[in-house]
């Protein structure tokens, strides 16, 4: 059945700087449709975990597959084609170009899952902006916009490729409670169409929006389940939550 | 298209209308300049597209211009070629040159970029001294008058014409601003300009930034070799001296000057650059030291370039 076959599975997936496994022997499956949260102390490897999965850096040893297909020696830029978008723990815009130029590359980019995609490409990147209410910037110069709104349009940036798969490593950092409540509800609608992986280290966001949730200590997986399972779970107590 | 484009279209129409214009009014003295001024400035058209937009900091152009200028030279003086398929020749040299050079210095970005470029342009210059046999090095090839002449259906031009020369100058130039202006506005243009912001962005957004940079290495290179080729035909020199690491730094002048990433800047930078220096050493044999003084003046007031600093702070639909 395909429905069985998880969007992204990582087999024994390794990486070492030096003597330092970041990330070591990880076995992740992520089924369609899901909202991760994956959480865990500082260096414990989630970033580079994630940058694994997209390319950015190359695994010193194991696999990731996406929608069935190994796609471990595939360079990032076609991971990023495959339907798997990346969004930047650090802020990573076109300062000098408009809002809406922003946006542009991802949504002019033809892609086979694009092809039937509907309207001009401006008209797609518009309605990413749109999508995470940054529609009447369009027209600005994106390097004036606040903090708030450049952790924004990001993510426009990754919705504008359709993604079947959305990384946002901690896009709340840095934001208000305000901006972090209106984020909440930005995610769980984009939920309702692509896979949301996320890496995040405020727990009220976690909680409201994971259907599951990753542990991850030291370049392992310490724990995985839903909400509750986590919150109860005592290793990840003494690892992560202080208890 | 937009308000922008439309104003645009039209300031690079007047500009082509102007430069015709001048044909029937310039003394022979600037018509001449104006020739030479012209086949340089596609020469530093196509510098702009690597560094302007791609922000590629290549400081071994002068190969890819002289490529073209060899590959048409040559073939004229020791194969007997007529001009077009030298031309093409000269287009070719330039293309396998910059794809050959792009595909192993784009490996490096930044600093390692520059000194890889200025070192196969190094080799390339010190190659036409060592085939001094075919090349004449520093000396160089003057190309026979019998050669320079132009085949067109039911018409031949004569290249050592002056008006002519104006007119082939003029349509080469034209053509290639054309060109560039279309490739800004297309999405490659507007990728490769993206490139230049956030490289890694773009390729998290699905971008091949190698092959889109390879492929402006290539463009950039064969529109210099364009120029490069035209050179040898409309001015009949073909020498080492355009393959020196002078003929890398000029382009960089002349867009710096004019304004990198936008169209007009480099027929502006180069212009400038020219009358200043024939100016200044009608005033005083420390010519260069004006050139320096105006060099300083043009980067404290205007420091995007000409056409860069108007955009900027007047005109923001210039393109």
């Amino acid at each position: 059945m395909a429905a069985m076959m998880p969007l992204l599975s990582t087999k024994g997936l390794s990486c070492a700087f030096g003597g330092l496994r970041a990330v070591d022997g990880v076995d992740f499956a992520l089924p369609c449709g899901e909202i991760r949260a994956i959480i865990g102390p500082n260096g414990a490897g989630k970033t580079t975990f994630v940058n694994l999965v997209c390319g950015r850096i190359p695994a010193s040893s194991g696999k990731v597959f996406f929608e069935g297909r190994d796609i471990s020696r595939l360079p990032a830029h076609q991971r990023v084609r495959a339907g798997i978008a990346y969004t930047f723990q650090i802020t990573s815009i076109f300062p000098g170009l408009t809002v809406l130029d922003n946006v542009a590359p991802a949504a002019q980019r033809p892609s086979a899952r694009q092809v039937a995609a509907s309207g001009s490409s401006r008209e797609r990147a518009l309605h990413a902006l749109e999508e995470v209410g940054l529609g009447q910037y369009a027209h600005q110069q994106a390097g004036h916009l606040s903090y708030g709104h450049q952790r924004l349009l990001e993510v426009a940036m990754g919705l504008a490729l359709r993604p079947r798969l959305l990384i946002l490593d901690e896009p709340t950092q840095g934001l208000s409670d305000g901006e972090i409540e209106n984020f909440i509800a930005l995610v769980r609608e984009i939920g309702r169409k692509a896979t949301v992986l996320l890496i995040e280290h405020n727990m009220d966001v976690v909680m409201a929006l994971s259907d599951r949730i990753t542990v991850m200590e030291r370049g392992r997986v310490l724990a995985e389940g839903n909400p509750e399972e986590i919150r109860a779970d005592q290793a990840v107590q003494r690892a992560y939550l202080g208890a | 298209m937009t308000r922008a484009g439309a104003r645009n279209l039209l300031l690079h129409g007047a500009v082509l209308v102007l430069l015709f214009a001048l044909n029937f009014v310039l003394p022979e003295y600037h018509r001449g300049i104006l020739s030479r001024v012209m086949v340089l400035a596609v020469f530093a058209m196509g510098y702009n597209l690597a560094f302007g937009y791609t922000g590629l900091l290549s400081l071994g152009h002068a190969m890819f211009f002289a490529a073209g200028l060899y590959g048409a030279g040559l073939t004229i003086y020791h194969l007997g070629w007529s001009v077009w398929p030298a031309f093409g020749a000269g287009l070719l040299a330039g293309g396998v040159v910059a794809a050959a050079i792009g595909f192993l210095a784009l490996r490096t970005t930044g600093v390692a970029f520059m000194i890889v470029t200025l070192m196969f342009a190094q080799v390339f210059y010190l190659g036409t001294l060592y085939f001094t046999t075919y090349t004449r090095g520093e000396e160089g090839l003057i190309l026979p008058q019998a050669s320079r002449k132009l085949e067109l259906p039911g018409a031949e031009l004569i290249l050592t014409d002056p008006a002519v020369r104006y007119m082939t100058a003029l349509t080469l130039f034209a053509a290639v601003l054309v060109g560039i202006f279309l490739l800004v506005r297309s999405s490659f243009g507007r990728a490769l300009v993206a490139i230049r912001e956030n490289e890694e962005r773009m390729r998290m957004l699905g971008y091949d930034v190698f092959a889109n940079k390879l492929l402006a290495m290539i463009v950039s290179g064969v529109i210099c070799a364009a120029a490069g080729a035209a050179y040898a035909v409309l001015f009949g020199y073909v020498g080492s001296g355009f393959a020196a690491i002078q003929y890398s730094i000029l382009p960089l002048l002349w867009v710096l000057l004019g304004g990198a990433a936008t169209t007009l800047g480099p027929l502006i930078g180069t212009l400038f650059m020219f009358y200043v220096i024939d100016i200044a050493s009608g005033l005083t044999r420390a010519h260069l030291l004006v050139v320096g003084i105006a060099l300083i003046l043009v980067v404290l007031y205007f420091p995007k370039g000409i056409a860069g600093t108007i955009r900027e702070r007047w005109l923001r639909w210039l393109q």
